[in-house]
């Protein structure tokens, strides 16, 4: 039990971390959209067309590792074992 | 033959009047170029959002830059940041309340230091801010770029354009958005720029 729980907090820590740098690495809060900019031709005026996608931040980050380290935590328990009580009659 | 002369002196005085005569400019912008977007620190990263609901209606003169007159209007509920969560609080009654409040405007009362050169004018522009409801006047540093014969290249129509441009700062607490609220989380200075373009088309 506390080898299951220790490999799943170590696949969340290098799974979550594998995944926020792969979708861009993002230190700042996580974002469901990114905007691109564009210039308008006839005015100059340059604007923003946003795209829906994906992005963890840090926040996310923290949470993935926080949620590792209380299952690592968790393996850390060492469980005791209730002793079954002896009644001794006189 | 006098009659003539002196009809043709009038009609000369009269495309003279009309050319210089001001031009409504409407701020509706279907093809979504218009838009407000605004910036504030806060820790971790600075907050970045913007807006693209805007309309208004500003009368310019070219030949009297200075008499601009109108007001612009921003949707609150076209306000987006990218962070869901930020966005909630953002239209939310503590900070924009864009249920109560649906619009945010700027309207110009008069200009100073006018300068222009060419197309482009520049000018400080003391108008009336409202925001959540508040309305304060605010100086803001404008620049108008007056694109006559410009509106057919971009939408087909016989017409001029207007540019406006502008970059200014606002306190949220003048406005009461949460004033004196959370200061350690989102400044209180809200930088805004503005980059909009109306469209006068010839009838």
């Amino acid at each position: 039990m506390r080898r299951v729980l220790r490999i799943i907090a170590l696949w969340i820590a290098i799974g979550s971390l594998a995944g926020w740098a792969a979708l861009g690495g993002n230190r700042g809060w996580t974002k469901t959209s990114i905007d691109h900019k564009h210039l308008d031709a006839v005015t100059g005026l340059e604007y923003s067309v946003s795209e829906n996608r994906f992005v963890p931040g840090i926040d996310l980050l923290a949470l993935s590792w926080i949620s590792a380290a209380v299952l690592f935590g968790g393996s850390l328990i060492r469980l005791q074992r209730k002793q079954p009580t002896t009644t001794h009659e006189i | 033959m006098k009659y003539r002369s002196l009809t043709f002196v009038l009609f000369i005085a009269l495309a003279g009047v009309l050319r210089a005569s001001p031009e409504d400019f409407d701020f509706k912008d279907p093809k979504g170029v218009n838009n407000v977007s605004f910036k504030t620190d806060a820790p971790v990263e600075t907050i970045k959002g913007s807006a693209s609901g805007i309309t208004g209606k500003v009368t310019f003169d070219p030949a009297n830059p200075g008499a601009v007159r109108g007001k612009i209007v921003v949707a609150t509920p076209s306000m987006r940041v990218p962070n869901p969560k930020m966005q909630q609080h953002l239209h939310s009654g503590q900070w924009l309340d864009a249920a109560k409040y649906p619009e945010i405007t700027f309207e110009v009362v008069s200009a100073k230091d006018v300068k222009t050169e060419g197309d482009t004018t520049t000018a400080n522009v003391l108008g009336k801010m409202t925001i959540k409801g508040t309305t304060r006047e605010i100086t803001v540093p404008v620049k108008m770029t007056y694109l006559k014969d410009k509106l057919k290249q971009r939408s087909g129509v016989e017409g001029d354009l207007l540019v406006l441009r502008a970059n200014f700062n606002v306190k949220r607490s003048d406005f009461g958005i949460n004033p004196g609220q959370m200061l350690n989380k989102v400044s209180d200075d809200i930088q805004l720029t503005l980059g909009v373009a109306g469209s006068a088309p010839r009838s």
